[in-house]
Parts: structure tokens; sequence; C-alpha cells
């Protein structure tokens, strides 16, 4: 694009965004149109600036600011979601720090969609973002399509984070669990997601490599399902072209399976076939073994896909939703646990014949205990979806607990064990910074995990008992506020769980900070490079 | 790489692919998993064909099992209704007073807690869940010993059957309390008999204004309200000597209240809820504190 172009682009949004502020008729929206306009002015004014300035030469090699940026927005955001999520299990425990002065802004309610979206989206969008651009780079032998496409990628989806966490602490959301951002951070979240497709595929469609790696399935498929998944589930009509409020298409019923078939396969591709992507390059480099079975990864990877999209309705037993679908959305998640432990089996066999390395590597322990808590919650899932089963554990802090030994030991681990593998490689050093310091990370993050499940299963299992117990006449013998009160302890344990688990995300961040200032550099001979 | 390649500490051949040094070996999918993927899939199978599960052109395919979750519920509910209708049975016939209902331990947990339900589910909506009640809309608290139509059992019963000035039933509680601003007094006469009111509540007051709203009180109040203006169950007339309000005991709000009168009205429940469900919940109200 010239540079005139550029000019012309970035003075019109500046324009239409001080207009749309001017004009607004929320908050939120008159908050987000200032900071397009700034986002767009200053574009603006850095494109004036390098006007008429010689452009560097063409770079061949691989396409590494962009995964280096990646990874430092992965470390910020997830401090940034680990801290929001102990805070507000905090506000849970001790309801005072809902406070007064912050009515409206960083009470519960608000702050929760802003811990959810910041670890899903921010920390973990960003992890396969990063992750994915430098695995298909390696695994295709080719530097990133489209120039400069990735870094409107990577900046993109900051601003989408900025504008969906703003939103949520001004009110601004569509009341859909983890896809609360209003019509027009939807709108926005498309056009780099099309944008992220096109480099994915565009780099794939330019490999030297003969076939496709197993890794760049999933991601693709992570991907492809995401951007479908996120038009269906966001169909609405804005109030105003000035406003933040939207109607949504769907309505009832149908609008809660719409929801959940979203939400489920938001874990299911985004937490699932991502991260597993992440798992199928990373796990094997670690370890530096060949990947287990390929007949097993092709097998599992196409039950994976064709199985989870229809387990959805399990998310809605006991409700308007038909029973039939709700039969379906058992069964389908009830075979779904062999396809989705191949992974775990593919991840673990990998490092037979390395386990020794389980005594020196602390990055292969975070690995195993990652794949590890993959198979447990993989397992759980089904066993939760058991309509019998879910009659107990719906609307509990077992669901709560579920998801989190899937997010925190799942998503979390293979993402730390990712940043760790990448940190030396993209700084160009001989190493990490410090083991020592990565092992204090495995542990406090395994010991918060375990706080975590284990405090949220009790407190799960003992408030849905405590929920259905009736009297010999068929009168319920606990009022809810009973059970909030003996969840007190269970609260307070999940707190500190969580604590632990920022914690050891501060210790990877200043890891990872002095791997790149201060570790000693790599000798410059083996810089790698894409395949002639 | 060909594909004769091997393992280099096991047998097992890899594809022959390599990835940034990644290869895959060709080992088997193993059995076990394999063996309990089909499990899953049989298991599944099965329970389709027992349960609803297959949507068709007018509905779903219902299952042998004939099983539904609403079906379920209504289950377990016939099943409580009927192991509790002899109680049932024994609330509707048994005296209304404290001591014929406690003298059965089931009966009385039946009322108590089947009043809840009925409270929970008829009442709560004003007076709240709590039964606290709601000052600023006259929602009178039921938690405390005022009662403007009588605290007893039989009493607490009537006004939950019939209601309050409602048009529906013609044995409802009904009195009127006159707008006294359209002709009866001035602002000046209206201002002295809020001062006495606030006098005889012990709240502060204008000593001058409320001697000459004694009079005012004594000639137009008294009469519902009595002369020590304790109030009349007979009529609803509010206790006004004491600190509980129905309105509200500022300046404002009873000068309100005395210019434009107060018309609480409560519907009737005498049809919404069975004999045994009044019951319940007289005796539920009766238990929260104030009961007589």
């Amino acid at each position: 694009m010239s540079d005139y172009v550029k000019i012309a682009v970035y003075g019109a949004v500046a324009v239409f965004a001080a207009i749309a502020a001017s004009y607004a008729r929320d908050m939120a929206f008159q908050v987000h149109a200032v900071i397009v306009m700034l986002v767009g002015a200053g574009l603006l004014l850095m494109t004036l600036r390098g006007l008429g300035r010689v452009k560097p030469a063409h770079d061949d090699g691989y396409m590494d600011d962009v995964v280096r940026a990646g990874v430092i927005a992965t470390c910020f955001w997830g401090v940034v979601g680990f801290s929001a999520g102990t805070f507000i299990a905090s506000q849970l425990a001790f309801p005072s720090l809902n406070f007064e002065w912050a009515q409206g802004y960083a009470n519960f309610g608000r702050l929760r969609p802003l811990h959810t979206s910041a670890v899903i989206f921010a920390f973990g969008g960003n992890a396969l973002i990063a992750t994915s651009f430098y695995v298909v780079q390696r695994t295709s032998a080719a530097r990133l399509w489209g120039g400069n496409t990735a870094w409107f990628v990577f900046w993109g989806y900051q601003l989408f984070i900025v504008l969906a966490a703003s939103g949520y602490l001004l009110g601004a959301t569509q009341s859909k669990e983890y896809a609360e951002p209003e019509w027009y951070v939807d709108a926005w979240l498309t056009v780099v997601w099309m944008a992220y497709l096109a480099v994915f595929l565009g780099t794939i469609v330019r490999r030297k490599e003969p076939h496709i790696y197993v890794a760049n399935w999933f991601y693709l498929s992570f991907i492809v399902t995401v951007a479908m998944l996120h038009l269906v589930n966001n169909l609405s009509v804005p109030v105003s072209i000035f406003g933040s409020k939207s109607v949504q298409v769907f309505a009832g019923v149908q609008d809660a399976m719409t929801q959940w078939w979203y939400g489920h396969n938001a874990v299911g591709f985004f937490l699932t076939a991502g991260f597993l992507g992440m798992m199928y390059y990373f796990v094997p480099k670690q370890a530096e073994r060949p990947v287990y079975s390929y007949k097993l990864s092709i097998i599992h990877f196409w039950a994976l896909i064709f199985l989870y999209i229809w387990a959805g309705p399990h998310h809605l037993h006991y409700t308007a939703l038909p029973d039939w679908a709700g039969t379906l959305g058992m069964v389908f998640s009830i075979m779904l646990w062999m396809p989705s432990w191949g992974g775990m089996i593919n991840g673990l066999m990998t490092l037979s014949g390395a386990w020794d390395k389980l005594r020196t590597d602390p990055i292969i322990r975070m690995m195993v205990v990652s794949v590890g808590f993959y198979g447990m919650s993989t397992f759980e899932g089904p066993v939760m979806a058991i309509r019998s089963v879910n009659s107990l554990s719906h609307y509990t802090d077992w669901t709560i607990g579920h998801v989190h030994s899937g997010a925190l030991g799942w998503n979390g681990m293979i993402t730390f064990g990712a940043l760790y593998f990448l940190a030396p490689r993209l700084w160009n050093k001989e190493r990490l910074y410090s083991l020592t310091l990565v092992s204090w990370h495995f542990w406090l993050a395994t010991i918060g995990i375990v706080l975590y499940a284990a405090s949220m299963w009790v407190s799960g299992i003992m408030e849905g008992l405590m929920w259905r117990e009736v009297d010999a006449q068929g009168f319920l013998v606990n009022s809810f506020a009973d059970t909030v009160a003996a969840k007190f302890p269970m609260y307070v344990v999940r707190a500190l769980g969580g604590g632990l688990y920022v914690t050891g995300g501060l210790i990877m961040c200043y890891n990872i900070w002095k791997t790149a200032t201060s570790a000693p550099a790599k000798s410059p001979a083996s810089v790698a490079a894409p395949a002639e | 790489m060909s594909k004769s390649n091997k393992d280099k500490e096991g047998d097992v051949p890899t594809t022959g692919h390599s990835w940034d040094g990644i290869q895959e070996l060709d080992n088997p999918m193993p059995r076990w998993w394999l063996w309990t993927f089909y499990a899953c899939i049989l298991f599944s199978l099965i329970y389709v064909i027992l349960f609803p599960a297959v949507p068709l052109l007018k509905a779903a395919t219902p299952g042998l099992l004939g099983y539904s979750t609403r079906a379920e519920v209504e289950k377990d509910i016939q099943k409580f209704a009927d192991a509790n209708a002899d109680l049932i049975a024994k609330l509707e016939a048994v005296e209304l007073t404290p001591e014929a209902v406690m003298a059965d331990a089931d009966l009385y947990n039946y009322a108590v807690q089947g009043g809840g339900a009925v409270f929970r589910t008829y009442c709560a909506q004003c007076h709240g869940a709590g039964a606290g009640g709601v000052q600023a809309q006259g929602y009178p608290s039921l938690l405390d010993d005022d009662w403007l139509w009588g605290g007893a059992l039989e009493d607490i019963y009537y006004t939950a059957t019939h209601g309050i000035r409602n048009e529906d039933d013609p044995d409802a509680r009904w009195s009127e309390m006159p707008a006294f601003g359209d002709d009866y007094l001035s602002p000046e006469e209206i201002a002295q008999v809020v001062q006495y009111v606030r006098l005889i509540s012990g709240q502060e007051h204008d000593a001058a204004l409320a001697s000459s709203g004694e009079t005012v009180f004594l000639d137009n109040c008294a009469a519902c309200h009595t002369e020590e203006g304790t109030g009349d169950r007979m009529v609803g007339a509010p206790n006004l000597t004491d600190a509980i309000w129905l309105y509200g005991g500022d300046v404002e709000t009873l000068t309100e209240t005395v210019t434009y009168a107060r018309f609480g009205v409560m519907p009737t429940h005498a049809e919404r809820l069975s004999e045994a469900e009044r019951r319940a919940v007289a005796v539920y109200v009766h238990q929260l504190g104030g009961g007589e």
C-alpha cells in the first residue's frame, strides 16, 4: 500500500471516529470511538513522519518480530487475566472487595467477563497466534505470507482486546458468555480474523514441505471454526449506528442453543484444537523425540473436529431445550472422550524413551503435567455431560473447577512450556536465563491448580447436594444463602490457589525478560532461516 | 528420508516425513484406545434408541424407555403430593390456634415449610422475600408485633384469604381514611396535627404547633386512631405512638398521609390458593416473630 493511500485511510478513520465520538449514544461507545480516533491519528502521524524515508530491504528470513511481540503480549495479558481472576475469586470469598466507590465498574459482574476474556482471548489467543506464526513457518519452511499483514493481525487483535475489556467495565455487553463484546467489536474481530486466516493459509500454500504437519491441521481447524462460530453467534442488529447496544437475531431457546453451540466449541476449537496444535510442535521439539503415532494423529484429529461440534446441548440439560437435543449433546460428548485422549496419548507416548528428561528438564515437566490435565479434564467433561451427573453438577462450582483444571492445567501449562521453548530461540540466546525459576514456576502453578480444582470439586459437589436436599415432606432443607455460607472456606482456598498461579506467571515474565536482555547470546552461525 | 527409516531406539519405522526435525513414528493406534472408542459409540447408539433423540418432521423419536425430563419432575412432585395427602387433610381440619397446629410436629413442619413456599411465590413481591416489607410503598413488615388488623393466627388467616380494600372479595377487610387536605383541614391545621403525631410518637416536634394539633387530632383522627393514638384493629387504623410506620414518620411523609390519605390494597387469595395453602401461609407468617 502506498503511503498516500495509508494516509488517506488513517485520516478517514480518525475523522469518522471523531464524528462517532461526538454523536455517541452511550459512554462505552464514546470511549471506544475516542480510542479508535487516537489509534487512527497515531498511525497517520507515524506514516507522515516516515514519508520519503527509505524502507529497509526486504527480509527473507523467518518473520519472528511478530512472534516476539506475541510472546510479550501473551506474558502481559496472562498476568492481567490471572490477577483479575484472583481478584474476583477474592470478591466471592470477601464481598466487601466489591468496593462502594467502584460500583458499576469494578464489581464482580463487570470484572468476571474481563477475567474470562483476558485469559481465554487475550492470553490464550495471543499464545495461539504467536505460536501458530512460529510453528507454521518452521514446519512449512516458509516465511509468513502477506508481509505486514501479520503485524496487522497482531495489533488488530490487541485493539480488539482493549475494546472488549474497556467495554465490559463500561457496561457494553451482549450478555453472551465468552461472546460479550458488542457488535462493532465483533465486526472488527471478524476483519482481523480473516486476515489471520489469510496469513496462516497463505504460508501453508507456499510451504516447501510436501506434507502439512499435524500441528497445522489443528491450528487451521481452530482458525476456520472460530470464524464460523463467531459469525453465527454474534448475529445482531445494532439499535443505533452510534451506540453500543444491539439486539440478537435469535431469541429464546434458539438463542440459548446457538450460544452454547458457540460456547462449547470455543472450548473445543479455541482451547482444545488450537492448543493441540501447540502441543504437537513443542512437545516433540522439547523432548527431541518423534511423534508417537501418525495414524492416531489422523484418526483423533478428524474424530475430534467432527464430534466436538455437536456436543453443545449438554450445557442446557434440564432447561427449555427439548430432551432429544440434550440426548444428542450427551452422546456426542461421550463419543468425544477417546478422540480427545488421542492427543494425550500422542503427547505422553512421544516422551517414551525420554522419561529421564522429566528429572532434569522443568519445561518437559510442565508439558507432561499439561497433557495430564488435558486428559483429566477431557474425561471429566464427558462424565459431566451425562444427564444424571449434570443434574448434580450443573450451575455448581464443579463446572468452575472443571473449566479451570483445563484452563490452568492444560492451556496454561502448555503455553508456559511453549514460551520457555521460544524465548531463547526468538531472542537468539544460548539458553533460558534460569531453569531454577522455571522449576519455581512449575511448582507454584501445579500447587495452585491442585488447590483450585480440589476446592471447587468439594465446593461444587457439596453445593449440588445441598441444593437438592429435601426433607421427608419434600421441602428444600437449605436456602441458597446457606450454601453460599458453607462455601466460604473453599472460596478462600481457591483464591489462594489463584494467588500461587499469578505468582508463577510473574516469575515467568521476569525469567523471559532476563532471557531476552541478559542471557548469553547464541553464536551467530546457527540462526534459523527457511530452506531454499 | 525413506520409508525404511527406523526410530533410533525402537523397531517402529517412521512415516518418512520430517518437519523442522520432527518425525512421526508409524505406531498403530493403541488397541485399548480403539476398542474404548468403539464401546463409546456403541453405548451412544443404544442410548439413542432408548431415549428421545432423533428429530423427525413432527416430533423427535421418543425412545423405547419413554423417558422425558418433564415427566420425571411430575413424578417427583406427585410422589410428595401423595405422601403429604394426610397432612394436607389434617391442616384443613385443624383448629387455627398455635397450640393445636404445633401439637403435631409433622403438621407444624409441613405448615411452616409449605407456607414459606407459598409466601415466597405469592407474597414476597410486596412484603419482600424476608417478609420485612417495603416502607416507602406501605407494604408492612410481618416480622414485628405491630399488627394493623390483628396478629392472631385466625386474623392472619382471614387477611391472607380475603385481602384488604380490594373490590374482588366482598369479605375483604375494609376501611378508608379521608383525605383531610380536600375540605376538612387547612394546611395550618395539618401542620399542627402532624407535629402532634410527632409528639405522641416520641419524636422531635414543634411544641407550640403540637399543642394546637391536639384539638385537631381529637376532633378528626381519634375516631379511628383512638384518643391516645394507639390505633384500632377493627378498622385497620395503625398505632401512631410507636416507632413503627407503614409509610414513614417524618414530617413530609406524615403531611402527605394526612393531606391525601392512604389506601393500601392487598388482593384476595380465596380462589388463588387452596384452603391448606392459606392456612399454611398464615402459620408461616405467625411464626416469623410477631404472632399473637
